[in-house]
């Protein structure tokens, strides 16, 4: 098995000494940040497996697809509408962009105050390491910020890229620009393809898209019990999964874990005390292997309950209605859909602030940790009217501003220890 | 009951034993082997219990049998026993800068901590101590001299440590160049405190707040008396050792002062 994964990289034109440092720095952290945890339901066991064998058995199912012809579309961001990739029988992957292990290689070329999600994916790209990136054949990006926005201009001297315009404002003349990169973007897979993405393509592909959304809907809906049925690191994690697993079977997983965890939570069983502090994290995605602020919360006692976050809530709380025929009406109800992800790449963007605090009502928490990252400057700016909106409705709030790497750890134990004896 | 409170901090340690008042009070420095020292700090010692704060809390507790609390927690605590009617506590250290707004009751309200390098810290100050030749408990001294003053643009230690030497090399004094460097760390301390709110009174504590200068420009920016404890480097570990365990009284951290009554 291992032998096949290295040929595999090998003809994926894989750097294999440094993916071998890579995953030599994965699995130990992974080891302590995950496995580690007592009490975990069994159902994070087919996750375990996963992760276990990352760079393996689903890159496999990629290249497999390619060989027989099919498209493998990579993306970054919760903004480009994979039910179009899925309609015109492409896979849509998610890509790693969570560890500190690329971003050096990044830096070699990227300005050193560029925000490590941005560093991070770059030099997976850069520096040959990311299996998932190499069986693409094409990178989708978006202009959600304008360090992505340049780091795609240079990403396409290595790899074909394409860039979707996400507009700034929530304006009908806005919203009619993103139609038609919708639209736009359609004629780019089925061109990709080769295949046309008929009306029936588009509505089979939203209802399973769907479904995915409603299974991670119904995990965190039982994260709303106290005691909490699972950690917010299992949780995360199987968010980070389903952006590069099989979306169908990221349905049923989450639906077999879910179906355990409704007994956990019939049976008052959880994962950490009552009264541990119930932490809303809200701020910028924390993309896999990115554990660092759950791990340093759940180990200090805290239980995160909940993420508001395109690797989180953003990502799956708004569904694509289903009703539609024609595959023009489709388009327009999944370009409406994508409008209401309550990105800080928006301005104004007040629902992102109505968000944060019905969360924190519905999910019962007794605090909020506003989540950026460092040179993320939406999220940063924006943090300044999160604490206003928070401070008016009486929700104490814990800003963290960091990257990927270990150095700060110290300092950001110390603040989230002082935040949770402040709030206990 | 006699209680420990140690600080395990950057560059010292501090213990406070305490029994209905301060028994006695150390500071030490933390060295390379803070394990070790702390060891040697309460051996012969006899305590029934201990609190551990400071950056090193989460290697010395497990070790020592004791429980932990953030510096936070510990400095409000500690001043709060001192000055019951404090409302902000101005604590930079070593490594680290904090502004901790309290409520009336001495509990947590807010507060504010530099990012993850040494800019505005005792870290900055001894870098540039060193600079300028002279020992860090010269450098608050050596900028109340200054006649004249010059302009420090950067708070990085790294960068302004090369326009201190540039402006050395322009012929400035050091006094004046000195001034300028506490300056510069009490405009960023201010706006910090901004941040939070500024509510009297204002207690300026840890190492830093031996600085004579750094007090007197933080007083004048923020246009408030400042209060600094007579040993304002153990703040934490009096702190410490006033804070059982953190209990639940509501939401609350019930000090130990106020459990047993005294």
């Amino acid at each position: 098995m291992t032998t096949d994964n290295r040929q595999m990289w090998t003809d994926l034109g894989i750097d294999l000494e440094r993916h071998d440092e890579l995953l030599n720095a994965l699995l130990p952290l992974y080891q302590e940040t995950y496995l580690s945890q007592q009490n975990r339901p069994e159902g994070m066991g087919s996750f375990d497996f996963v992760v276990g064998d990352i760079h393996g058995i689903r890159v496999r199912e990629l290249r497999q697809h390619a060989m027989e012809g099919g498209k493998v579309v990579a993306t970054y961001c919760v903004f480009v509408p994979e039910e179009l990739v899925w309609a015109a029988d492409a896979i849509p992957v998610g890509l790693c962009a969570g560890t500190q292990f690329s971003v050096p290689i990044a830096e070699e070329v990227l300005p050193r105050n560029t925000c490590a999600l941005i560093k991070s994916s770059f030099g997976f790209k850069l520096g040959r390491i990311c299996p998932y990136v190499q069986t693409s054949h094409l990178i989708v990006g978006e202009t959600t910020c304008d360090g992505k926005k340049k780091m795609f201009e240079i990403l396409a001297d290595h790899h074909p890229v394409y860039v979707m315009e996400v507009p700034n404002k929530k304006t009908q003349s806005s919203r009619d620009l993103w139609l038609g990169e919708v639209e736009a973007f359609k004629e780019v897979i089925e061109r990709l393809t080769g295949n046309e993405i008929t009306a029936d393509k588009l509505s089979q592909a939203t209802r399973k898209v769907n479904d995915r959304r409603r299974a991670l809907k119904r995990l965190y809906g039982l994260r709303k019990a106290n005691p909490v049925p699972i950690s917010g690191k299992d949780a995360l994690l199987v968010t980070q999964i389903s952006f590069y697993d099989d979306v169908n079977r990221a349905t049923q997983q989450i639906n077999t874990l879910c179906d355990e965890v409704e007994t956990r939570v019939a049976a008052g069983e959880g994962v950490f005390p009552t009264n541990a502090p119930r932490i809303l994290i809200s701020g910028s995605p924390m993309a896999i292997p990115n554990w660092k602020l759950h791990h340093i919360l759940e180990t200090a006692g805290a239980a995160v309950v909940c993420e508001e976050s395109c690797v989180g809530t953003r990502f799956f709380s708004e569904l694509v209605p289903e009703d539609s025929s024609t595959a023009e009406e489709q388009l327009k109800a999944i370009a409406e859909r994508y409008m209401n992800i309550h990105c800080a790449c928006f301005t104004p963007n007040d629902e992102r602030l109505e968000d944060i605090v019905s969360l924190a009502r519905e999910y019962q928490v007794d605090g909020v940790v506003h989540y950026n990252l460092q040179f993320c400057h939406t999220y940063a700016n924006e943090a300044v009217l999160v604490e206003k909106t928070l401070d008016k409705a009486g929700i104490p709030l814990l800003r963290i501003e960091t990257d990927y790497s270990d150095e700060d750890v110290g300092q950001l134990r110390t603040r989230v220890d002082a935040f949770l004896e402040m709030i206990r | 009951m006699i209680c420990a409170g140690l600080d395990v901090g950057s560059r010292t340690i501090a213990l406070v034993m305490y029994d209905d008042g301060v028994l006695d009070s150390v500071v030490i420095d933390t060295g390379v082997e803070p394990l070790q020292r702390c060891q040697q700090l309460l051996a012969g010692r006899s305590y029934e219990r201990l609190v551990v704060t400071g950056y090193g809390r989460h290697l010395v507790a497990p070790v020592l049998k004791g429980e932990v609390v953030s510096e936070i927690g510990a400095y409000a605590a500690g001043t709060n026993y001192l000055y019951p009617d404090c409302g902000t506590v101005i604590d930079i250290g070593g490594q680290d800068s904090k502004i901790i707004s309290l409520d009336d009751g001495g509990m947590v309200r807010k507060f504010e901590m530099n990012d993850r390098c040494a800019a505005g810290t005792g870290k900055f100050l001894e870098v540039m101590a060193s600079t300028l030749e002279v020992s860090i408990g010269e450098l608050g001294e050596l900028a109340l001299g200054a006649s004249n003053v010059v302009q420090i643009n950067s708070l990085c230690t790294v960068f302004a440590e090369s326009e201190v030497v540039s402006l050395i090399a322009r012929g400035e004094e050091s006094s004046a160049i000195a001034l300028a460097l506490h300056q510069a760390i009490a405009t960023r301390i201010v706006g910090m405190a901004k941040r939070v709110g500024v509510k009297p009174r204002v207690v300026f504590a840890g190492g830093v707040a031996q600085n004579r200068c750094l007090h007197r420009l933080l007083s004048d920016k923020l246009d408030v008396d400042i209060t600094v404890p007579g040993e304002p480097q153990v703040v934490g570990a009096l702190g410490a050792a006033l804070l059982t365990k953190p209990m639940r009284r509501g939401k609350r951290i019930v000090p130990i002062v106020h459990l047993g009554g005294m």
